[in-house]
């Protein structure tokens, strides 16, 4: 079958933005009927390379597409990337092809070229199953040739029970296929043109350059047209027979690089094609769509991915000798002890050890019952107290993995939480139901809440936990998970982007557990008042009774002192766990107590940021029997050090916050700064470097979920968390924190860590806080010190002279350097979760717009 | 650096100018002044008065010098535009041409960080080439073609060196200093925009310092541009209300938006042009610019090439600013 006319093959006109001409190659060659046809390619001709990568693009496109990864390969890997035959600058041979065919060529090309060595194909879009084919077909030939393979925004199934995604369907309308496709250069332009974040106009100009006439347009309606809706579909065999194929590529590396923006290629068919590769690695750009080489680090995960030591599936090996997570209540199956008191308004709710083990025995049958299999995700959307314990527990005795979206996140990190993490079942509050349903949240709900019959058609809702706890009567008790079955992923709060989902396994809570027992000396008599969301769920697993107290625990400064008052009358409470918002917030109203109620507690702990010493002395007075202790930890594992008041008040000095000793177990080293403020060294204990603070232990992470390469280069040197703090160890072996590594200023001097900058700048009247942030590009940064006074506008000011001359002055004391600029506020933005951090990132896009003469804005 | 050295100054009557020879003289060289009028250099006999587009003038001026130092050039606000080519391009090319015929070795050619930009913030910027497309106003424009003039005469036998000093200030300055305190004192003194924008500023002696070490360094350096600066960037108010409280005057005591004083500046170019003033106008577009958006350099590389840092920080340049009023007679 033929359509359109035949036109030769030509290389690139010069002047297109990337292209190297000494790339551009025309071969010719034998297509699937056996005819001769002209491909052009890039290659970057390393001939002699032991490894090839083939890039194949999709509709409509061209070998443009893969122009900066053949800039970036390393020597000793060659880069080939074609044009298939009626697109891009290869030959319009006039031939109408379909998949089928379309893989033949390919394989008719590849051996034209003589390439039989190791090969990983890369493609995009509609380039995947015709990669993919190809791949099969060179497994199946010579095994061992193909060492993996790279997707990025492709399909090669339907996903049973959901459409064919519209634009292509509307493109595949009767008589409007080719009017946009062909005729006009709708289709063209507007996969190039709707593209977010947009691209540039020189790339843009790029993508088209091969398209300008409808003539050199026909094979884009070839192949919207080859895209098989149904199985009448000519090319729907070929399209099948792909997909079957992958089980047989299920020992070959896979990578798939997505950008979940796009309209197209949705997550829908990511989470296809992890079924299919169930071994494959994945990192989703969010922000990124269709175009994703375009709009992020590409290049770079897939050469990082080709460089990645040949290891064994997954990371760390378990550690060993530790109890399951549920041991204590095992122990405690028939104690009438409270395991757990939820306290709201005049109520208190409490639950004893037996009940609450029975309730996690019977939930989690329920849920078993329900469809639930071990290692699925089921996303728990509840506030701490007793109903998100027995979820909890119960998903970890039967080996489902809870996904914690905390509403600390905000709407927009806990919509991308849940779409990244795509949990098949939800646990939650009426809120969260109403949430999943105005996000068309696809997955089976189970409400916590039991409501009117209407309400949970309207939500959705499949069954309740009562229900579900009452259908396990008489049933036999679950299995329990191994130690290395994932069991929580939590997300980190997105102060720096967006907020990335942390996979815990069984052995690592377990260890985490054990370390906080260990830190805090917790013994069987201790009672815990949880007001820090984290830990508020490792009560019953310490086997200690806890109570949560009455606050939005979303908002840590929302908990009164009469709240927590209460709370730890309640359960005499010897331990508190709160953060410094929580806290401040009990000091100010702390003249609600009547006097001792809070004598009993012996430690307060405080976690999610520094106190200041302040706050932290007042404290100690509401307090008058405990010592309180801040632990110094992260999302991906906490805790690392701890310090009690007793050793920070004499902490003070350049280096930043102190923040104690590392705790057993727990390895700390930096990787020393160059001058560049790149963490380039290899860990090392040397006392007085700084550098970025990189952790060993147990209770480290397993992984980042869905973020490859983030994974990848947070875990360099291997065995190691790269934390991205910059700090140093002092001669005592204590850490001192000095900011985020993104957060340095590069000055022509070298990098300066802005805490030390902020503390010396709050030293000063009327400073309430500081920010120090960096101005200008990196290597000639200068500094900035935003502070926030009682006084200021909310669009904030030049800090007045003697303001700025008495900030100068104390950082030139302290640190010996210099001030560009006093900018005064009255608020300095802070994070959503711990409502403590100052958003340093923002800051200083504020001082920097600011600083280059726009105007005064409100942050 | 050696044997002494046989320099030409042009416009030595400048502060700056004058800074330049005192320092070459204090080290031993001999130098020779041009310029229209004395300078008050200590050796009459080696003051040239005349007009830098004079070619005998200049050829007589540059015979037996081992290096010039190109100082002199119209530096005005508004004005026709035939002054500014005829000053600033011209007149750097009869000094050039000049310098290469009598076998200088050396030509250090003052030129201005305007040269490379106009009309956006610059904020830890490099020093680009000159590019008189790029520029904004008469002596900008013309200050770019100088450079490409200068630079274009270099050969293996004559270095040629750009330098570009930021913002130059210092006790007896008539330039920056000088204006702004006449302003202060005429309580005319305006803020465009927000005061915040980041400049950089060289006190005095730095740039001197850094012309002479141009003279040491050009030959490494020939056709390079480096743009000079204390490389202490401060916000606009911050720098203006220093220097006029210096003087023992107010800050700045009227705002203006920066769109307001763009569109004021070039319906007083005109106006100026027209009337055939040569007064300092109140405000050019220009400078409306150069008030309301950050200019601050990059200095690695010209402390490198230098091998010079800035002896006198701005701190220390407002103090001796401070001293220097109150030693004048009110």
């Amino acid at each position: 079958m033929t359509s359109g006319l035949a036109a030769p093959a030509h290389l690139p006109p010069p002047g297109i933005v990337g292209l190297d001409p000494a790339w551009s190659r025309l071969v010719t060659t034998p297509d699937h009927r056996g005819v001769d046809c002209t491909w052009h390619l890039l290659d970057n001709g390393a001939d002699e390379a032991p490894l090839t990568l083939l890039c194949v693009h999709g509709n409509p496109s061209w070998s443009f597409l893969w122009r900066n990864l053949v800039a970036a390969a390393p020597p000793g890997v060659r880069v080939i990337a074609v044009d298939q035959l009626d697109m891009g600058f290869s030959e319009r041979t006039g031939c109408r092809r379909r998949l089928a065919d379309r893989v033949a060529d390919l394989v008719a090309l590849t051996d034209a070229l003589g390439l039989d060595g190791p090969v990983v194909t890369v493609a995009h879009d509609w380039g995947g199953p015709i990669s993919l084919g190809w791949a099969l077909h060179t497994h199946r030939r010579t095994p061992g040739s193909l060492h993996g393979m790279v997707l990025t925004n492709t399909a090669v199934h339907q996903p049973a029970g959901s459409p064919a995604p519209s634009l292509i369907r509307a493109a595949r309308t009767r008589g409007l296929l080719r009017t946009v496709t062909v005729n006009t250069t709708t289709f063209l332009r507007g996969a190039v043109e709707l593209s977010r974040p947009r691209l540039t106009a020189d790339v843009r100009a790029g993508f088209l350059a091969p398209y300008a006439t409808p003539a050199r347009r026909e094979a884009i309606a070839d192949f919207v047209a080859d895209i098989p809706l149904d199985d009448s579909h000519p090319s729907s065999e070929a399209l099948e027979a792909i997909a079957a194929g992958l089980d047989e590529l299920n020992e070959t590396p896979a990578l798939l690089l997505w950008g979940p923006s796009d309209p197209v290629f949705s997550d829908l068919y990511l989470h296809d094609l992890e079924t299919r590769l169930p071994h494959a690695h994945v990192h989703r750009f969010v922000g990124a769509s269709h175009f994703v080489s375009e709009q992020a680090d590409v290049v770079g995960a897939v050469l990082a991915w080709i460089n990645r030591p040949a290891l064994a599936a997954s990371g760390q090996p378990a550690s060993t000798g530790r109890v399951p997570l549920w041991d204590e209540l095992d122990r405690r199956r028939d104690s009438e002890a409270i395991a757990v008191a939820e306290l709201g308004g005049d109520d208190v709710r409490v639950i004893d050890f037996a009940d609450l083990r029975a309730r996690v025995m019977a939930f989690g049958t329920g849920m078993i019952d329900s469809g639930i299999r071990r290692g699925d995700r089921v996303a728990l959307m509840i506030p701490p107290g007793i109903d998100l314990t027995v979820a909890l527990y119960a998903c970890w005795r039967i080996g489902a993995v809870a996904v914690l979206v905390d509403s600390g996140l905000g709407p927009t990190n806990m919509r991308r939480a849940l779409t990244s993490a795509n949990p098949r079942h939800l646990v939650g509050v009426t809120r969260a139901l109403s949430a999943a349903r105005v996000l068309r949240w696809p997955g089976r709900r189970i409400a916590v809440d039991e409501g009117g019959s209407w309400s949970r058609s309207a939500l959705r809702v499949e069954s309740t936990m009562t229900e579900l706890e009452a259908r396990a009567a008489g049933r036999p008790e679950p299995d329990a998970p191994d130690a290395t079955d994932d069991a929580v992923i939590v997300f980190t709060s997105g102060s720096t982007g967006p907020s990335k989902g942390v996979v815990y396994r069984h052995d690592q809570l377990q260890a985490q557990r054990d370390q906080l027992r260990d830190l805090y000396s917790i013994g069987s008599d201790d009672r815990l008042v949880a007001a820090f969301a984290p830990f508020a769920l490792f009560g019953p697993a310490l086997g200690i009774t806890s109570a949560v107290p009455d606050m939005h625990i979303a908002h840590p400064g929302t908990l009164t002192a009469a709240a927590l008052g209460d709370a730890v009358a309640d359960i005499d409470a010897t331990l508190v766990f709160t953060s410094p918002a929580a806290l401040a917030n009990v000091v100010s109203t702390a003249d609600e107590l009547h006097g001792a109620e809070l004598g009993g507690v012996r430690l307060v702990m405080s976690a999610g940021a520094p106190v200041n010493p302040a706050l932290l002395g007042r404290t100690l007075e509401l307090f008058p029997n405990a010592d309180v202790h801040t632990p110094y930890g992260m999302t991906e594992v906490l805790p690392v050090a701890d310090i009690s008041l007793r050793e920070l008040g004499p902490a003070t000095g350049g280096a930043g916050v102190c923040v104690g000793r590392p705790c057993r177990d727990v390895t700390v080293a930096v990787c020393e700064l160059d001058h560049l403020g790149v963490a380039s060294g290899v860990p090392s204990a040397a006392v007085g470097v700084q550098g970025e603070v990189v952790i060993r232990a147990d209770h480290v992470k397993d992984r980042y979920d869905r973020l490859w390469l983030t994974e990848h280069r947070s875990t360099q040197p291997e065995g190691w968390h790269r934390s991205g703090d910059v700090g140093l160890l002092d001669h005592e072996g204590r850490l001192w924190i000095g900011g985020r590594l993104e957060h340095l200023i590069i000055t022509d001097r070298g990098p300066v860590a802005p805490v030390p900058v902020e503390l010396a700048a709050e030293a000063t009247t009327p400073v309430r806080r500081a920010a120090a942030v960096a101005i200008g590009p990196v290597g000639t940064q200068v500094i900035a010190v935003v502070v926030e006074t009682e006084g200021a506008p909310r669009r904030g000011r030049l800090a007045r002279t003697e303001l700025t001359d008495a900030v100068r002055a104390e950082v030139e004391r302290e640190l010996d350097l210099p001030v560009a600029a006093v900018l005064e506020v009255r608020a300095l933005p802070v994070d959503r979760r711990h409502n403590s951090k100052i958003d340093r990132s923002r800051v200083a896009r504020w001082a920097s717009d600011v600083l280059a003469g726009k105007r005064w804005a409100r942050q | 650096m050696g044997a002494p050295v046989r320099v030409l100054v042009t416009g030595a009557t400048s502060a700056i100018g004058g800074a330049v020879v005192e320092r070459l003289l204090t080290r031993g060289d001999e130098v020779t002044t041009l310029q229209r009028r004395p300078c008050g250099t200590p050796d009459p006999r080696r003051e040239i008065l005349g007009d830098i587009t004079d070619a005998r003038l200049v050829g007589e001026a540059v015979a037996g010098q081992d290096a010039v130092v190109h100082l002199a050039a119209k530096v005005a606000a508004t004005g026709p535009w035939a002054d500014f080519v005829r000053v600033n391009v011209d007149g750097t090319r009869a000094v050039a041409e000049a310098a290469r015929r009598a076998g200088v070795t050396r030509l250090v050619h003052v030129s201005s960080p305007s040269v490379a930009h106009g009309g956006h913030a610059l904020v830890g910027a490099g020093a680009a080439p000159a590019d008189p497309s790029a520029t904004r106003g008469s002596y900008a424009t013309s200050k770019a073609l100088a450079e490409r003039v200068a630079l274009g005469t270099r050969s293996s036998s004559l270095a040629v060196l750009a330098v570009r000093p930021h913002l130059v200030w210092g006790p007896g300055d008539t330039q920056l200093v000088g204006r702004l305190v006449e302003r202060a004192q005429a309580g005319r003194l305006a803020m465009v925009g927000t005061g915040a924008a980041l400049v950089d500023s060289t006190y005095l002696d730095n740039a001197a310092d850094a012309l002479v070490a141009a003279v040491d360094h050009a030959p490494a350096l020939s056709g390079e541009a480096l743009v000079v600066s204390n490389g202490e960037p401060r916000p606009i108010g911050e720098l203006v209300s220093r220097i006029v409280s210096a003087a023992g005057l107010g800050g700045p005591t009227l705002r203006v938006p920066p769109s307001v004083a763009f569109i004021a500046g070039l319906v007083i170019e005109r106006l100026w042009d027209r009337l055939g003033r040569t007064d300092d106008p109140p405000m050019t577009s220009f400078l409306a610019e150069q008030l309301s958006t950050a200019h601050w350099f990059d200095q690695r590389r010209t402390r490198e090439a230098l091998d010079w840092i800035p002896a006198v920080s701005l701190e220390l340049g407002f103090e001796r600013l401070t001293d220097w009023y109150r030693q004048q007679p009110h």
